[in-house]
């Protein structure tokens, strides 16, 4: 029976499929790829904008591939000292490391080079950018809860190796910037006690800047981060394939389904043609905008720091960090200086840093939900965590803002101290102003929805009762529409339970008590028995 | 006079011979000639640092300087508690001062700020004039250190390692502290930046010839001018501020039109 069938749909396809289906069948019989395509080809994604940013990142880096492939073969990743003679007559005769002239000379003297590396350094930018955006998205949705905790750290990670390819192109073209960033690196890290300044050799090759920096900066910046980031990359999406794409509340949408657009042919053609318009964005802005003008900074020399002296954007925190510590920090104990005005920042970087990166496990702990979650929470209906993500997010702005206290006080006319002083403040006391604002904001907004739902909107139609009264008509929402506003997930602080041995753990109080900070203020979903007796009290 | 026409007359009685004492008369005359024409000079290349000025010039000077700067400066310039005294400061500081818009001040702040010019060249001229017949100083400079033909790559090493910390590699200005800055040096004429380096004015340190040769200032002015004629190879410069306005452009216009695309693609159809 089967062997008829498959003969049958053999001589049917010759017949209709042509070429195209004889090559199709010719590949299927030797790979069955068949299965593949029916399984990914069938896999659905709800569509929605947030939904895109993540690709937004896997296309910036596809583009840094290309173009990064391109600088490859005329950059020249040593520092051995050469004299300038390209075209660029402001340099000429210049002394300067092999590095810092073939970058020059893909500027000026290769045809499409300089759009190369304008298109290289904005995908980068957009590349780290995109992948804040979306994470953020994550977060406020709470798209990190099981089973998706695990991705939420690739992510991240994937976050943080950006940053470091970010940073190690940013010191290859062996530029004055980028010499100056290298040189507050080698500050921070010899700022670390005891092995701080053997570190510094380590990585230097001898004292700063030495005539290694480069060619070493170049084997993790082509090699090692961009194997290390693709190899992450592919498991961040098969982890995305296996547990399905989350989607926002809605009626018809369970945590047991996902309601969008099937791969193949819709969502293909529109991830497909999303990637050129991100193409055609990065180089829309590569070739009207300059970026890092390596010609302007000069060769490196270890004397000159020019005003304005910024890292790339994403950098920008911990040079921020940097700039508000407060001065008379560094005291000497055992014969040694210890640098807190180095410290400080190095280590409340790697808290904050390593509390994002475990965020979903620390929410977990205190929640105790086990179930797998696939309805994305609307941001207002987890107000506890909205609100931290809010304190976060002011957190690092603030010291984001603060790399850039020079520009803004030159900008809008303020002191330079004045711009540190106000930093300083809102770096501390900012996140908790945030904190509570948000948090309260959030609960009035679900007051608000609960509000519509039981009594409808306000339809602005004003009746007069026979009895002379005055009321306001309130229209009821439709079924849709309260659905995604009745249905959300409602903790509850967690009770103090003891253990098996009867007793109460200082773990369990701890729960406890996160427990009940995050939870005591809530607004509970509008139940059936809630919305009938409204109802009956309309009509 | 009388002492050449004396000879001259018993001479013509004598049949061309002349009197002993004509010769040392003559001398002497000589003498006396160009040793007061040596002292008019030298005196003259004295203050002439700071340019010849006819004296019409400086008391024109002087009557603009009483008007318009002595309330701060005295009426002898010799400061106030509100001014510095201008004794010394030479033509070139005050040229650089008036001739910018930055005196006469109308607002005391951290620094004297840039605004539009108060004075004709020709009064600053002569308030140039008058402050140089004071006390000699910085004298204009000379027309062929701004001819802006020097050596751009030496001067944008030299731009580099002087003057990039506050100005910024690109001539972009930069913060200082107490809400002083260096200012941008974009479009500055290259007799103003010339005088800037040679006076200090504000915040700036003096460059004096011993520091940065006049030939080396003049590579300056031509690197900065480079800067001045040819734009970005890259494309607009984003004010050439570095990378936060490169970032804020990323975030508000690269990233912004993603997002808004991103809308458009998942739109609902109508």
């Amino acid at each position: 029976m089967s062997t008829a069938t498959t003969t049958t749909e053999l001589v049917e396809t010759k017949k209709s499929g042509g070429l195209t289906g004889a090559a199709a069948n010719y590949i299927d019989e030797r790979t069955s790829i068949s299965t593949a395509v029916k399984e990914l080809g069938r896999k659905i994604f709800p569509d929605h904008w947030s939904f895109l940013l993540g690709e937004v990142a896997l296309y910036s880096f596809v583009i840094i591939l290309l173009s990064g492939s391109f600088l490859t073969f005329f950059f020249s990743a040593s520092m051995t000292p050469v004299e300038y003679d390209g075209s660029y007559m402001p340099l000429k005769g210049v002394e300067m490391s092999a590095a810092m002239a073939s970058s020059l000379d893909i500027s000026f003297d290769i045809r499409g080079g300089l759009l190369m590396r304008q298109v290289h350094h904005w995908a980068a930018l957009l590349f780290v950018a995109a992948i804040g955006l979306h994470m953020l998205r994550i977060y406020f949705t709470g798209a990190f809860r099981k089973p998706r905790e695990l991705n939420w750290v690739i992510g991240f990670v994937l976050f943080i190796l950006a940053m470091a390819e970010g940073f190690t192109g940013y010191s290859l073209p062996d530029d004055l910037l980028s010499g100056n960033g290298l040189r507050i690196i080698d500050g921070m890290v010899k700022g670390i006690p005891l092995v701080g300044t053997w570190i510094s050799f380590l990585l230097f090759g001898g004292e700063f800047p030495g005539e290694a920096i480069v060619g070493r900066l170049y084997s993790l910046h082509i090699l090692l981060l961009p194997a290390i980031i693709v190899a992450l990359i592919a498991m961040h999406l098969l982890f995305v394939v296996v547990h399905k794409h989350t989607q926002y509340p809605g009626a018809g949408r369970t945590n047991q389904n996902v309601v969008g657009y099937p791969v193949l042919p819709v969502y293909a053609a529109k991830a497909g043609g999303f990637f050129f318009i991100v193409f055609g964005i990065v180089m829309l802005m590569a070739s009207l905008f300059t970026i890092n003008p390596i010609w302007n900074y000069g060769p490196y020399d270890p004397s000159p720091v020019s005003a304005g002296t910024q890292p790339d954007w994403y950098i920008g925190f911990a040079d921020g960090a940097l700039r508000l510590i407060p001065p008379g920090l560094e005291l000497v104990w055992l014969d040694r200086t210890w640098s807190f005005n180095i410290l400080i920042p190095l280590v409340s970087l790697g808290l904050f840093i390593l509390v994002v990166l475990i965020y979903p496990f620390i929410e977990a702990w205190v929640t105790g939900d086990k179930r797998e979650h696939h309805i994305l929470d609307r941001p207002r209906n987890a107000p506890t965590r909205t609100a931290i993500g809010a304190a976060g997010v002011t957190f690092y702005a603030a010291l984001w803002a603060t790399a850039s206290s020079d520009i803004i006080a030159t900008h809008f006319k303020v002191t330079m101290e004045g711009v540190i002083h106000t930093m300083q403040f809102l770096t501390i006391v900012g996140p908790f102003i945030a904190f509570f604002v948000t948090k309260r904001i959030c609960l009035a907004l679900q007051k608000k929805d609960r509000e519509i739902v039981l009594h409808g909107f306000e339809s602005g139609r004003i009746v007069r009762l026979p009895g002379g009264e005055y009321i306001e008509v309130h229209q009821p929402v439709d079924e849709y529409e309260r659905w995604k506003l009745v249905s959300y997930n409602d903790y509850k602080p967690l009770m103090i339970r003891p253990n098996a041995k009867g007793k109460i753990t200082v773990g369990q109080k701890a729960r406890a008590g996160m427990s009940r900070w995050f939870f005591e203020d809530r607004i509970e979903p509008v139940s059936s028995t809630e919305l009938e007796r409204a109802h009956g009290d309309h009509h | 006079m009388t002492t050449i026409s004396t000879p001259k007359q018993s001479g013509g009685r004598r049949t061309g011979r002349r009197s002993p004492l004509a010769s040392v008369a003559l001398i002497a005359i000589g003498l006396l000639f160009t040793g007061g024409a040596y002292a008019a000079f030298s005196t003259s290349t004295a203050s002439a640092e700071t340019n010849a000025a006819s004296q019409q010039t400086v008391d024109e000077g002087q009557k603009l300087f009483a008007a318009n700067c002595a309330t701060c400066h005295g009426l002898a310039a010799a400061g106030t508690e509100a001014g510095p005294s201008l004794i010394g400061v030479g033509a070139a500081s005050v040229d650089f001062q008036v001739g910018t818009g930055r005196m006469p001040m109308q607002l005391n702040g951290p620094q004297a700020e840039k605004k539009a010019v108060q004075f004709t060249e020709e009064q600053t001229a002569s308030l140039a004039a008058y402050v140089a017949s004071l006390a000699p100083g910085p004298a204009l400079p000379d027309p062929s250190l701004l001819d802006g033909e020097g050596d751009a790559a030496n001067g944008a090493e030299l731009f580099r390692i002087n003057c990039a910390m506050c100005h910024n590699v690109a001539g972009a200005g930069g913060a200082l502290t107490q809400g002083k800055y260096a200012p941008a040096l974009t479009g500055v004429s290259e007799t103003h930046i010339y005088e800037a380096m040679v006076t200090g004015p504000q915040n700036m340190p003096v460059f004096n010839d011993m520091n940065i040769s006049p030939e080396s200032k003049r590579d300056i002015i031509t690197y900065l001018k480079y800067l001045d004629n040819n734009p970005s190879p890259g494309g607009f410069a984003l004010g050439a501020l570095g990378p936060v306005s490169e970032g804020l452009f990323l975030w508000i216009f690269g990233l912004g039109s993603i997002v808004a695309l991103t809308v458009w693609i998942t739109a609902k159809s109508n």
